[in-house]
């Protein structure tokens, strides 16, 4: 039985605990709010780009000169995965959701007989990954430092990407990331970045009304329009999927942090029962004490 | 006929410019083209340039862009740059910073194709720097 300074002193820290948790859950909060502005504001890029590449892609059509980006290396032997994570813990079970997402995958390679080789961005996916695949591990990108997610950053990682395909080192590449569907609902989601496969037209009818079945000039020719568009697209598709994970851990830190705070609330009202409890126990101990003393007289 | 059309301006981080214009002058790979309504469907890419625009208001705004391309309809005109600023608020150490990079990478660069394409891409930033940001 604890004594009555050990659950004043328990209920104290609970409190504390909750406070913290409280205001992580209010910073998350404010976080999200920007980090959903900015994948908002990152939408119309990527939508034109779809339209645009679905234009370029139907015109150059699936020849023998089409980018190696697009149709691939022809064989997949060897699969780069890119997985995407959070820097940060304590947001509930958004990094391990999209490392087991991750593990999955790599597990149904293996078995098939093929080679992996995984890219982590962010530290905790890497710390999680490190523990049985750190021979698989080629290369990790540490964005610790930077508070929000620049085309930039996706642009360096999309470069390392495209360097290492065309020294061969891998046949197909997957993105694993978050996909920000709610506050309360975060869908780890693969998705085959190498070979590029072109947005379906069907995407978005507008561009094609808009355009009435003209034919488009290019300048200089479609071809090299096309590979120099996959590149970028590439970029793009990273960038749009660290935004989603950004507003995803966000989503996800808020409603962890939300239960903890219910949680710590829950057992502040247990430890205070039974303190007050105990207390009148005491005190009910005492009186008897004096009044039998009394009597004893 | 119309005489306006609509004009828009995109960055992979944030719509910059959607309006509508009466003209835009947009520094094309193969030459600087100035698009009026009823342009004929051109697609094609950018080099690190000035693109200016002539609003419906006949207010008129020049922006910097990096690369990137242009989707031309006869209703409109869809930029998708890789970075943009309106000239005002470009920075003179992000461009210093661009400029390093492209330094950087052309040191990188093998192939002669790559080191040819780089060198012009590295051309063409210098020379913008020269234009809009006096020593």
């Amino acid at each position: 039985m604890p004594s009555l300074k050990d659950l004043r002193n328990r209920i104290s820290s609970v409190k504390a605990t909750q406070k913290i948790t409280k205001a992580m859950q209010m910073v998350a909060a404010a976080k999200l709010r920007r980090a959903q502005e900015a994948a908002e504001a990152a939408r119309p890029y990527s939508q034109r780009m779809g339209q645009v590449l679905a234009n370029i892609a139907d015109a150059v059509g699936e020849g023998d000169d089409s980018p190696r980006l697009m149709t691939g290396t022809g064989k997949s032997d060897v699969h780069l995965l890119v997985v995407c994570t959070a820097e940060r813990g304590l947001c509930g079970g958004f990094n391990s959701q999209i490392v087991r997402l991750a593990r999955e995958h790599t597990r149904k390679l293996l078995a098939e007989g093929k080679q992996v080789k995984i890219l982590c961005v962010g530290k905790k996916g890497f710390d999680i990954l490190r523990r049985d695949h750190r021979d698989r591990i080629i290369d990790r990108v540490d964005l610790r430092e930077v508070k929000s997610v620049g085309f930039g950053d996706a642009d360096a990682i999309a470069r390392q990407v495209i360097e290492l395909f065309n020294k061969g080192e891998f046949d197909v590449c997957t993105l694993f990331y978050s996909e920000f569907k709610s506050v309360i609902s975060q869908i780890p989601t693969a998705q085959q970045l190498i070979p590029a496969s072109a947005p379906a037209k069907t995407d978005d009818a507008v561009g094609d009304d808009k355009l009435g079945g003209a034919i488009y000039e290019y300048e200089p020719d479609a071809g090299s329009i096309l590979s120099d568009l996959i590149p970028r697209n590439i970029a793009v598709q990273i960038f749009r999927a660290l935004l989603e994970n950004a507003a995803s851990e966000q989503g996800a830190r808020m409603s962890a942090m939300d239960n903890a705070t219910r949680n710590a609330g829950e057992m502040i009202d247990k430890l205070t029962l039974s303190y007050n409890r105990q207390r009148q126990a005491q005190i009910t101990k005492e009186l008897i004490e004096i009044i039998s003393g009394a009597e004893a007289l | 006929m119309a005489d306006t059309f609509n004009f828009e301006l995109v960055s992979p981080e944030r719509l910059l410019v959607s309006a509508e214009a009466v003209s835009v002058v947009i520094p094309g790979s193969e030459g600087e083209m100035t698009v009026l309504p009823q342009h004929a469907p051109v697609m094609t890419t950018l080099r690190p340039g000035i693109v200016s625009v002539e609003l419906s208001t006949g207010e008129k705004q020049d922006f910097v862009v990096f690369g990137g391309f242009a989707d031309i309809l006869p209703t409109g005109c869809t930029l998708l740059a890789e970075a943009a600023f309106a000239v005002n608020d470009l920075d003179r150490d992000e461009f210093a910073r661009r400029v390093e990079a492209a330094r950087a990478d052309r040191e990188k660069a093998s192939g002669d194709e790559e080191v040819m394409k780089l060198d012009e891409y590295l051309n063409q930033l210098t020379t913008l720097q020269g234009a809009i940001l006096p020593a």
